[in-house]
């Protein structure tokens, strides 16, 4: 009698337990699945709707009839200039601040301090504001014009924000033991920071990197003022070049019954960001710093 | 070989290891034990000014080598650590490929020869016993290591540069018990060819392994050694108490 007493609540205790923990997971699955369907929704909508009408003249072809027939070639070649200038002046910039963030200032400093404030803002800024930004002072004041270069520039400046922060913590991970190794090894600082802490840290860099590549991509606004929206093969980075993005806002907005080449258009930027991601991993892989366990485990 | 010369370490003006002295003889293996906190591994890092890199640490007295004032010897720290080599607790490798890990340290000290890079790689692998488990995969990732692979590789490295001295800090504390021993093997055959100081919390290891003892404590809280000497001296008939207690296992 006792007994079954005293074992009684413990069930009932067992059994609310159980519905909790299945409750718990029920919820963290449904939100989880729900925003793969999410994804999986958007980018079959994009499939459906675009792929039938990519083939290799859509991808090589100039534009015609203001995009609705002809194919995307310049706009692919402009978006890949524009990238091409951006990443060339944002990633040496990123790192070699992140570096002097991490290594060189003591990181309570005041400079410091102040330098990763204002980073924060900056990357709170709204796109169209550095898009005014690029306008007045790439196009105008520099006369660069309505060119791939201020439009590159203009989206250095966007991504570089984000790019110190992530190279920042890139750097930052990197176990304080593998510095502790290099100097009892009697290795420099210099070398220290290259041949060891940069190396473990790519994989974490690189992920930033991809991560801007994707807002410079998606990028509209700080574009249309910087460098333009011309559709014609551009024959130098003086030239304005309109970006795919751009494009795909063009067609859909701007373009009468141009809605199915945005889609079009819209399946190529997602191809490229995926060929972009996938070959970044490859690369890591390939020199051989794939994103490995630290140091130390007990395996 | 080596001497510290009351020798203390402060960390932002706190004391945590008074006046310690002691010696290493050429070749031999000398064993810091005590319990935690006694500052045996504030005391290796002033021996080869890791020091230095720890924020708010400050040494005081003298450390000598071969009986001449250890900053007239080396003209820097990178020459210092490069003869007085240090092996750490947890095993640190880079993420880097295994030969890379070797290569480094010899390259930063000016060994840029491909066939001698690749000689010395073999060499100190053989010397570590780590030669046939990886010798199909140099340049695969060292993290992919075991843990007892990966402190095996951070000694490699280490003899690679030709160290007269070598600092331990409990290299086998972090490893299972068969890496452990396999470590503990390599640091036996290692006797005589280096002088070895090294940190154990394993008294039998320390009585195993070392010819040299010396007992750490901490006494008002501030670490200091009370006694040192040969190993089978203070294990048999120690005059302290606190030793003669704590090596027997009644105390720490
Ligand atoms: N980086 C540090 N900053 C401040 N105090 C430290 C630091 N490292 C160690 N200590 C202190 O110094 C004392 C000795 O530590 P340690 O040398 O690590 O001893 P052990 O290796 O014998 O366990 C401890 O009280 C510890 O808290
Ligand atoms: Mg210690």
């Amino acid at each position: 009698m006792s007994s079954t007493q005293s074992v009684k609540p413990t069930r009932s205790g067992q059994s609310t337990h159980t519905i909790r923990e299945l409750t718990a997971a029920f919820s963290i699955w449904l939100a989880a699945g729900l925003v793969m369907a999410i994804l999986a929704w958007i980018l079959i909508d994009i499939s459906i709707r675009g792929l039938s009408q990519i083939n290799l003249s859509f991808l090589i072809d100039d534009v015609t009839d203001a995009g609705r027939s002809g194919g995307i070639g310049p706009i692919i070649l402009s978006t890949i200039l524009i990238l091409f200038v951006t990443l060339s002046v944002s990633v040496p910039l990123s790192i070699a601040t992140a570096i002097a963030l991490t290594e060189q200032l003591n990181s309570e400093s005041l400079l410091a301090r102040y330098v990763r404030r204002c980073l924060d803002i900056l990357a709170g800024v709204p796109s169209i504001v550095f898009g005014l930004f690029g306008n007045a002072f790439f196009t105008i004041t520099l006369g660069l014009g309505y060119s791939i270069l201020s439009g590159g520039l203009t989206l250095s400046c966007m991504v570089l924000p984000i790019l110190i922060r992530t190279a920042e913590q890139a750097i930052n991970s990197v176990p304080l033991e593998h510095r502790h190794a290099a100097a009892a090894l009697g290795m420099s600082r210099s070398t220290t920071l290259f041949r060891v802490i940069l190396p473990a840290a790519a994989p974490a860099l690189a992920a930033g990197i991809v991560l801007s590549i994707g807002r410079a991509l998606a990028e509209t606004a700080a574009l249309i003022f910087t460098s333009g929206y011309v559709a014609r093969t551009p024959e130098s980075l003086f030239d304005s070049g309109r970006s795919l993005s751009v494009h795909i806002y063009d067609l859909a907005m701007n373009v009468p019954n141009g809605g199915a080449r945005a889609y079009a258009a819209a399946c190529v930027l997602v191809a490229m960001l995926l060929v972009i991601n996938e070959t970044t991993a490859l690369l890591l892989k390939f020199a051989g710093l794939g994103s490995t366990p630290h140091a130390g485990g007990c395996r | 070989m080596i001497s510290a010369i009351n020798l203390s370490v402060t960390y932002h003006g706190k004391i945590v290891l008074r006046d310690a002295t002691v010696k290493a003889e050429p070749g031999k293996v000398l064993a810091l034990v005590g319990p935690s906190g006694c500052g045996k591994t504030s005391f290796l890092a002033a021996l080869n000014r890791m020091t230095d890199l720890i924020p708010g640490a400050n040494i005081r007295g003298q450390i000598t080598f071969d009986g001449r004032p250890i900053d007239s010897v080396f003209s820097n720290r990178a020459e210092l650590r490069r003869h007085v080599g240090m092996i750490f607790q947890k095993p640190n490798p880079f993420a880097l490929s295994i030969r890379r890990n070797i290569e480094l340290g010899l390259r930063e000290h000016g060994q840029r020869n491909r066939d001698e890079l690749r000689q010395i790689t073999e060499k100190v692998l053989r010397d570590v016993g780590l030669w046939d488990e990886v010798q199909n995969r140099l340049d695969q990732s060292a993290l992919e290591l075991s843990g007892g692979q990966q402190q095996r590789l951070c000694i490699a490295r280490a003899i690679a540069l030709k160290p007269q001295v070598l600092l331990m800090d409990e290299p086998c504390s972090a490893l299972d018990p068969l890496a452990a021993e396999h470590v503990e093997k390599l640091i036996q055959s290692m006797r005589g060819q280096y002088t070895i100081i090294i940190v154990t919390h394993n008294l039998a290891q320390a009585r195993r392994l070392a010819d040299n003892i010396a007992v750490f404590w901490t006494r008002d809280s501030v670490g200091e050694i009370v006694e040192h000497g040969p190993t089978e001296t203070l294990f048999g008939a120690s005059s302290n108490e606190i030793v003669k207690s704590y090596l027997s296992g009644r105390r720490g």
